[in-house]
């Protein structure tokens, strides 16, 4: 398995994540766009918490003083501050520890945090990495809405300021792995584990068809593996044009006769099926055939 | 040859019919397990997850190397993935990890960080050094240290008496709040200073030195008015708690930036993930130290107005403290 020379945009995101049985799983990691998004989703459900929150507290202190006077509006701010507290930095640390290893938002988009090393998420990590934010995140934020000053050295200390900020921030852009400094810190990266179901095998239609086709072995031998799952796909959308189309280039390619009332479905699937077939046999003894010019 | 002419399937087609089933299965159970926790489980799904998960993980491996059904592959291939996660993820109710943190993790790295402990003491200890020499010999060098904010009035201009009054007014209103306050306001400095240790040490270590000479600016001018005994109290009765936990989370920002700086024999990459997760084992419970301090502060030391007893409290925090972290741990399971 030599290394393609142009890498494709799936492969460049595809790393190598060996189990202790041994097998390497291909885990695909988040990209930018995706992790990005996910904490504009927890940003915002964050956000949204504390302004409900804020306005629940409010509403019962402002019941509480009715009752019980200054105690009952000392316990509010002490609930609001708590709240708050545990919110900033304990909303991504507690998602994270569940069985999902994901924040709503990660979830939303697919994506959950994992050990780099293939070992397990560990507590520490994921206080690690969100610990992080602190200096990602939230340092940013104050930096953007301190006073600026007028001018002289107190500009420049907030540009200064503001550069360091953004090298933190867009740290993940500058790697290939997408790191966040947390990620680094914490042994941690995001990884995609999207939920995708078992598509119908297109070989079960064919299979039944083979007995009315006989294709020789030299008909077989047209195609390699990239074509076989072109032609998977052409079935699996079954349009008619693009089915008519297929078929004739097939028909011209190995010299296949037409019978009179020949369906272009029933003849793709069933080559399929032996195209297939054919491929696997030679699979089994070693031999894989990436497409048709592989010999 | 005989067998493929009774049965017109591939052999990759009854590879996948016969493991169907199973793959169906830990599919179900593994999105009941990511829904809602380990709770939804019976036990025989339990025992059933392993034995599952490493049958796809062999029905993959044989799809690769045999079958060229794609969509067979990408489905076994999330399906594994998903799984593993289940399979080698935390299986610990969060009760169980805390008690295992408390007992376990936590005073192990605190005593592993010995050395960036005792650094980033030195550290505190130099700031109030520093700011006690130049305080004592120029007053205006105290507004340097300490914010007006902070300080409250507690400034060279104050008064004696009303220096004094600051130590032991036990003003009980608001105390609570107070405590709320201090806690979740010094709880962001410590994690701040964790996080800043990635900068290579410098940050960390400034914000110690500044807390240091802080330190020392408030102890030298009560100290010049003849009233550092009852300062050293009204500061010690949390301080020793708080102090301690301001100490160990510049030692654990320091023991990332020195991993980031000087990785040693290791890749920096795996230098620094070992360091920020052993640090980070030590600030969460950094967390909780500086919980108690706040409770120390806001309600301790507003209710013990008497410095005997002060110091007192501050002792056995300190006792608790590295009995707790440095003791020997054998059978003994408690601090």
């Amino acid at each position: 398995m030599a290394k393609a020379a142009t890498v494709p945009l799936e492969a460049r995101m595809t790393r190598a994540f060996v189990t202790p049985e041994g097998v390497d799983l291909r885990l695909e990691l988040g990209d930018a766009g995706q992790r990005a998004g996910a904490f504009l989703l927890d940003a915002a459900i964050i956000v949204g918490v504390l302004i409900v929150a804020s306005l629940a507290v409010l509403l019962l202190g402002l019941g509480a003083i009715g009752a019980m006077g200054g105690k009952g509006a000392e316990l509010m701010a002490v609930i609001w501050l708590l709240g708050f507290f545990l919110l900033r930095n304990f909303y991504f640390v507690g998602f994270e520890l569940s069985a999902a290893a994901a924040t709503p938002g990660k979830r939303i988009m697919g994506l959950r945090v994992a050990a780099r090393d293939g070992g397990r998420l560990r507590p520490g990590a994921i206080f690690a990495r969100n610990a992080m934010r602190e200096l990602e995140v939230f340092l940013p934020i104050i930096i953007l809405f301190a006073p600026t000053g007028d001018g002289g050295v107190e500009s420049w200390m907030y540009l200064l300021g503001f550069a360091w900020a953004a090298i933190f921030a867009l740290f993940p852009l500058f790697n290939a792995d997408r790191l966040r400094v947390g990620d680094l810190v914490g042994g941690t990266w995001v990884v995609r584990t999207p939920k995708r179901a078992l598509t119908r095998d297109m070989a079960d239609e064919g299979a039944q068809r083979l007995a009315r086709y006989a294709f020789t072995v030299e008909q077989m031998d047209a195609y390699g593996a990239k074509e076989l799952h072109v032609l998977e796909d052409v079935l699996r959308q079954r349009d008619r044009r693009t089915l008519r189309a297929v078929a004739d280039r097939i028909v011209g390619k190995i010299g296949w006769i037409r019978a009179a009332d020949e369906d272009d479905y029933d003849f793709l699937s069933a080559y399929y099926a032996a195209l297939r077939k054919r491929l696997e046999a030679r699979l089994l003894m070693g031999v894989r055939r990436r497409d048709k010019h592989d010999v | 040859m005989i067998d493929v002419k009774m049965d017109p399937r591939l052999k990759s087609q009854r590879f996948r019919q016969e493991r169907e089933a199973d793959w169906r299965r830990l599919e179900r159970l593994i999105g009941k397990a990511e829904k809602g926790g380990m709770a939804d489980l019976s036990d025989e799904d339990i025992l059933a997850a392993p034995v599952l998960y490493r049958s796809a993980l062999s029905a993959l491996s044989v799809a690769r190397a045999t079958s060229l059904d794609r969509g067979l592959i990408d489905y076994l291939e999330t399906l594994c993935a998903r799984s593993y996660f289940f399979v080698y993820g935390a299986r610990e109710t969060l009760w169980g990890q805390l008690a295992a943190f408390f007992r376990e993790a936590w005073p192990k790295a605190v005593k592993g960080l010995w050395r960036e402990t005792l650094a980033s003491f030195a550290l505190l200890m130099v700031g109030a050094v520093i700011a006690a020499w130049l305080v004592s010999h120029e007053a205006d060098w105290y507004y340097a240290f300490m914010p007006k904010a902070m300080a409250g009035g507690r400034d060279p201009a104050a008064s004696t008496q009303a220096l004094r009054d600051t130590l032991f007014s036990g003003g009980k209103d608001g105390l609570s709040v107070f405590a709320t306050f201090l806690f979740t306001h010094n709880a962001q400095i410590a994690i701040l200073a964790f996080a800043l240790g990635f900068a290579l040490c410098l940050p960390t270590a400034a914000l110690v030195l500044y807390n240091g000479a802080t330190l020392g600016a408030f102890f030298t001018l009560f100290a010049s008015r003849g009233l550092g005994v009852e300062a050293g109290g009204w500061l010690l009765i949390h301080g020793v708690t708080e102090l301690f936990a301001v100490v160990l989370s510049g030692a654990a920002g320091l023991r990332i930036g020195w991993a980031v700086a000087f990785p040693g024999e290791d890749r920096r990459l795996d230098a620094i993930a070992e360091a920020g997760r052993h640090a980070a084992t030590v600030m969460g419970g950094v967390v909780v130290m500086l919980f108690l301090a706040g409770l120390l502060e806001g309600f301790g030391r507003q209710l013990i107005t008497l410095t005997p007893a002060r110091y007192a409290v501050a002792a056995i925090t300190a006792v608790m403290w590295g009995a707790y972290f440095y003791g020997r741990r054998g059978a003994r399971q408690d601090g």
